[in-house]
């Protein structure tokens, strides 16, 4: 925004009308306190959250009659209207740091180096012990041979929209590309078990897992490097033909790694987003308690999953495993969106 | 974008595979797609050709004892708890984009849009975990107040008032997930508002909050429906948390503090274990189809919103 308009918009006390000065708001807030400080005392409330509410709703309402009264009913709705938008932005952030923080606090009692190193065969769901080793290899596998699968084709599919398609065919496929992306995953999920498992009768595997998290993927990985092909400047490829440079070789060695760092960016978000999938795993891959590194062969298990079955379990130790998993389902993702943004940043597409 | 330039080159035969395999990526997407819908179909059929109940019309969900299902209470359960999600998500998303786009300060504004978009980060499986341990037991005090002064409405009555995993709750996880989609394709809408719309409200006099309504709000309409209709495709599509959450029932009712409810994907989620002959897999792949269509809907439903508010622009 301007500086002309952030002048304008925090507003020069207009010429005719008084306006609130910030003591008379800090005022508002102590009274507000002190009124609720009275009805905690007056009713024996013991929620701390239902206080807070009542004190930021008695805020909202004093603040709008005190401005109210000073700046008249426009500038008493701007300053109730401002206050919201606030509150909404606290109460987005809300969620993240209650989810982050309660998963970690729960998490740390068993983020021990049993829980890295063991699996759960010959455990019992209530015994203190057990880990997620098989779990955290299922998932890495699945994941990685998902990410091998989808990064080219989705690559090529990009290519072709941006470089090749004019017409009636890339705009279809265009459009698809946008309803994949509403696909719900556990659709996907079924759409491999109809098709690899029960049709081909191929049996539950890592594989198929990985099939299934490759339609998830697929479409975030051609939006990402569709942005960022557009945004590769023309006068390089133009600077190319012009040297008699063939077209593809063009796309592979100017174009591409142009746009590198964002494709990158891109497919580190989409690789992020389908490590915590769990319906399309729970019907494809199954679970299982023992370690199974081959992922082409029989149940795997996978660290939603691993989740998703400890906390369906009634015993304290189970839930705390469950727990365990989602903080380290947690930190890689976080990790990932971290690494990613960062090779964003450092690496934009250079002109 | 450079075909012009193409055909005044010499066509290399390497030129022509690559042009091919990068068809070939695009038409396969397409397939994939059909595919979808044909395996769906095909698997779907012969289950519900046994149905002895009518697919849509039935309650119940026993295809392998009585051989009656049907997707009625499901699909109830699923807008249900769709639509009030969206009624406490989308007011938070669309108070979180303005408040990013128009009063947040640049410094801020950027890490609070990062933080937003960590929300969409976070696995379902965690917000089912965090919805189902933390969130249900801490929500019955609400709940409780609810029932105490709205107990008139249906939507807030309570059958024997013992609260816990209810769809208020599988709501408020839902509207946790569907807030970052709104509020992310909601905020760029929003800073795409033209300076003129905004200054020009401004040097009108109009106040900040007068010059979103008349300049911003306006210009962000359609952007701002059509990333409703996302979020709550996002909320009917959304599977293992409101699995973990709920505890399952097959019945339409509209007290949303009792414990039950159901939804389609939680049900694929909950009866898969059990379904091990092919008429209930074929039950539960049929109720995915009607997943799909939904979704199908209200994805064409959303980009028609858009490419018309495009056209208008």
């Amino acid at each position: 925004m301007s500086a002309t308009l952030d002048e304008l918009s925090l507003g020069r006390p207009s010429l005719a009308r008084a306006k609130l000065p910030l003591w008379a708001l800090m005022v508002t807030g102590l009274g507000v306190i002190v009124v609720t400080g009275l009805i905690r005392i007056a009713t024996h409330m013991s929620s701390d959250v239902a206080l807070l509410l009542i004190a930021v709703a008695l805020y909202l309402v004093a603040q709008t009659m005190v401005s109210l009264s000073v700046e008249g009913w426009r500038h008493a709705k701007n300053r109730l209207m401002t206050s919201l938008m606030l509150a909404a932005m606290v109460l987005a952030v809300l969620p993240l740091v209650g989810v982050l923080g309660y998963t970690v606090a729960k998490g740390l009692a068993r983020f021990d180096s049993v829980f890295f190193t063991h699996s759960m065969r010959a455990v019992a769901e209530s015994d203190p012990n057990g880990g997620a080793y098989h779990a955290i290899i299922g998932t890495l596998e699945q994941v990685g041979i998902a990410a091998l699968i989808s990064v080219p084709f989705g690559i090529m599919v990009a290519v072709y929209l941006v470089e090749y398609s004019s017409g009636r065919l890339g705009r279809i496929v265009s459009f698809f590309v946008d309803v994949m992306t509403g696909l719900p995953s556990i659709v996907a999920g079924l759409f491999i078990l109809a098709l690899w498992v029960l049709a081909l009768h191929q049996g539950n595997s890592g594989f198929a897992g990985s099939l299934a998290l490759v339609i998830l993927m697929l479409p975030t990985v051609v939006r990402s490097c569709e942005e960022m092909l557009k945004l590769v400047p023309d006068s390089l490829r133009e600077a190319s033909y012009a040297l008699g440079v063939a077209k593809w070789i063009t796309v592979v060695r100017i174009v591409l790694p142009t746009a590198l760092p964002g494709i990158i960016t891109g497919v580190m978000l989409a690789v992020a987003r389908v490590m915590g999938e769990t319906a399309p795993v729970l019907l494809t891959v199954f679970g299982n308690s023992a370690i199974n590194t081959n992922p082409f062969s029989g149940p795997q298990a996978s660290l939603p999953l691993f989740v998703f079955n400890e906390v369906g379990q009634s015993f304290d130790n189970a839930v705390n495993r469950a727990w365990t998993g989602a903080l380290v389902l947690i930190l890689i993702v976080l990790l990932l969106n971290l690494i990613a943004r960062t090779v964003a940043r450092f690496a934009r597409v250079r002109g | 974008m450079t075909s012009s330039l193409q055909s005044t080159r010499h066509r290399s035969g390497g030129d022509t595979t690559f042009r091919l395999t990068a068809k070939g990526a695009g038409i396969l997407v397409l397939l994939l797609m059909a595919a979808v819908a044909a395996f769906l179909i095909l698997k779907a059929i012969p289950a519900v050709s046994q149905d002895k109940g009518n697919f849509f019309t039935s309650f119940q969900w026993d295809p392998q004892g009585t051989a009656v299902f049907g997707i009625a209470a499901l699909a109830f359960g699923t807008v249900l708890a769709s639509l009030i999600a969206l009624i406490i998500g989308v007011p938070v998303a669309v108070g979180v984009a303005l408040f990013i786009s128009q009063y947040a300060p640049r410094a801020v504004a950027r890490p609070l849009a990062y933080v937003v978009d960590l929300l969409a980060a976070v696995p379902s499986v965690v917000f089912g975990l965090w919805g189902a341990i933390y969130l249900s037991p801490n929500l019955i005090p609400l709940s409780k107040f609810l029932n105490h002064y709205f107990g008139w409405i249906p939507l807030f009555a309570s059958t024997n008032q013992t609260y816990g995993k209810s769809v208020l709750v599988a709501s408020v996880v839902l509207a946790v997930m569907l807030l970052p989609i709104v509020a992310a394709i909601s905020r760029e809408v929003f800073v795409q508002t033209p300076k003129e719309h905004m200054e020009g409200a401004l040097a009108l006099g109009a106040t900040k909050w007068e010059m979103i309504r008349v300049s911003v709000l306006p210009y962000g309409k359609s952007g701002v429906i059509s990333a409703i209709v996302l979020g709550f495709g996002r909320a009917v599509g959304e599977t293992i948390a409101v699995a973990m959450v709920l505890s399952s029932t097959y019945t339409i009712s509209p007290h949303i503090l009792d414990p039950g409810g159901n939804t389609i994907a939680a049900n694929i989620a909950n009866r898969w274990g059990d379904a091990n002959d092919s008429i209930s897999q074929g039950a539960l792949i049929a109720s995915g189809l009607v997943l799909f269509a939904i979704t199908l809907v209200v994805n064409f439903g959303a980009r028609a919103i858009i490419r018309r508010g495009k056209a208008k622009a």
